[in-house]
């Protein structure tokens, strides 16, 4: 699966941010991601991570380098497009992010309504969506009255419901317990594979990554300092950066 | 208090005059005032579509609006008033200062409710592709509902003092019977009857804007 147009490109992607001295949040990076890819971005806090979903997710613009889906610049599109093209890139984060005024269903129904679909229409996707995240029991019920592990369920069904090709992640499971956090891992395994999305997870937890992803780049200061597929790329890891998130002290062997 | 019966057909009118005063002059000012609010949040360094000319503008409008002092726009108004209404007494006149008081008050409250917003929220919305109206329309005021009920509540609260000020220049309402009886002509207990009223009012307002707020609010429940 790894010929073909790369479903996000990117090449010499910097960011900088100007407060009232530079921060170079990115520097230089390069990343394919393949469709069908589950490709996990590690590192520590203050790495560049969100800036860099924030970037492809086009809540940020690059300072310079280019950003392609499917073979199309992103920073080119305006309009029709680029609502249309937002409609291809699910987004999840770590804060959920739902409407606390509306119920789980009719958070799950937003992107739809959006889009102007019809009554019956949105019914059968959001069904069939708290269906795909089990959360069909809980179709009434508002954010508020929801666990958080349950939360990022709907965040999920919401991100799927305009039937994206790309999910992005922005540490999904770093507020949630650990067998939660498994769930999430797991419901995101399946939607890859059932529903053909490629999904890109950012995170700093080394065990997301061995979870599910078969591929990772190791980012830190704004720069990918290794890359490459799982599992092979920990099994010999040499970069002090990755040793250091493996749990691995300088003096081991 | 043997002749106090007497007064109530005048307690009935004034508390009916100050009422409409009040409703009608938060419809006006929230008509001007709501989407103002939501133009100089908008506006805003960190709002949809930023733009500091118009939120400069927008911002000293409402500041000057707030702090002219209600009873020197009475008289400021006066020949808008004439022209609008065709006279400057009367509870009717009393509805244009009313409203032009409170638009700028209500622009404040409403940038507030709406600046409480999670601006992750909106972040998410415009990931799902949703346009600047669309965030305004069906994610910033729906979500800031319960925030927006209070508002209303506090606006016609200070309006009900307005009015009673309102009232003592010719106004009409509770304001007017307060000064024609309980003090120019010396009637302390029916000054003590219009101030009874207006607590009533105040405190009714209140007690059924923080239930229906309440009601409403399924983020903080
Ligand atoms: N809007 C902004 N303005 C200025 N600096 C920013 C902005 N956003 C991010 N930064 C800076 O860019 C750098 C990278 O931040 P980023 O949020 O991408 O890190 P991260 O890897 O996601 O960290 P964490 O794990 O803590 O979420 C940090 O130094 C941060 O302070
Ligand atoms: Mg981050």
């Amino acid at each position: 699966m790894s010929e073909g147009t790369p479903i996000i490109q990117i090449r010499g992607l910097s960011k900088t941010f100007v407060t009232d001295h530079e921060i170079m949040a990115l520097r230089n990076i390069d990343l394919d991601v393949q469709k069908g890819d589950i490709f996990g971005i590690i590192g520590m806090s203050g790495a560049g991570k969100s800036t860099l979903l924030r970037c492809i997710a086009l809540l940020e613009t690059p300072t310079s380098g280019t950003i392609e889906i499917e073979g199309r610049d992103i920073s080119t599109l305006r309009g029709r497009d680029l609502i249309a093209l937002r409609k291809q890139i699910g987004v999840i984060f770590q804060g959920y992010h739902l409407l606390m005024q509306r119920t789980v269903r009719r958070n799950i129904a937003f992107p739809l309504e959006l889009e102007h679909k019809s009554k019956e229409e949105i019914a059968r996707r959001t069904d069939e969506l708290l269906e795909i995240v089990g959360l069909s029991d809980k179709a009434n019920a508002y954010p508020s009255q929801l666990s958080g592990g349950q939360k990022q369920r709907v965040a999920i069904a919401r991100a799927l419901a305009s039937n994206p090709k790309i999910i992005l992640c922005d540490e999904p499971t770093s507020a949630l317990d650990s067998v939660t956090t498994k769930s999430i891992l797991q419901l995101l395994t399946d939607i890859n594979r059932n529903l053909g999305v490629s999904v890109m997870i950012i995170t700093h937890e080394i065990g997301v990554v061995r979870a599910i992803c078969n591929k990772v780049a190791v980012i830190n200061d704004g720069l990918f300092v290794e890359q490459g597929e799982m599992p092979g790329i920990f099994q010999k890891p040499t970069n002090a950066v990755t040793r250091l998130l493996l749990g691995l002290g300088e003096e081991d062997e | 208090m043997g002749d106090f019966a007497k007064y109530i057909p005048e307690f009935l009118t004034g508390t009916q005059e100050t009422l409409y005063m009040v409703l009608v002059s938060a419809m006006f000012a929230y008509l001007v005032g709501l989407p103002l609010g939501v133009w100089v949040t908008i506006t805003d360094r960190d709002g949809l579509r930023p733009n500091r000319a118009i939120n400069s503008v927008l911002s000293v409008i409402i500041n000057v609006g707030r702090s002219v002092p209600f009873i020197i726009l009475i008289v400021a108004l006066i020949p808008l008033t004439r022209f609008l209404v065709g006279t400057s007494i009367g509870p009717t006149a009393a509805i244009v200062a009313l409203s032009v008081a409170a638009a700028p008050f209500v622009a404040r409250m409403v940038e507030t409710s709406l600046k409480e917003i999670d601006l992750g929220m909106i972040e998410a919305a415009r990931t799902m592709g949703a346009t600047d109206w669309q965030i305004i329309f069906r994610v910033m005021l729906p979500e800031s509902v319960p925030s927006l009920i209070r508002g209303l509540s506090i606006t016609i609260i200070t309006l009900v003092g307005y009015s009673a000020m309102a009232g003592a220049v010719g106004g009409g309402g509770l304001g007017f019977i307060a000064i024609s009886y309980g003090y120019n002509r010396f009637k302390d207990d029916v000054m003590l009857v219009t101030v009874i009223l207006m607590i009533a009012i105040v405190s009714a307002i209140q007690l059924l804007f923080e239930l229906v707020a309440k009601a409403v609010d399924k983020k903080n429940r």
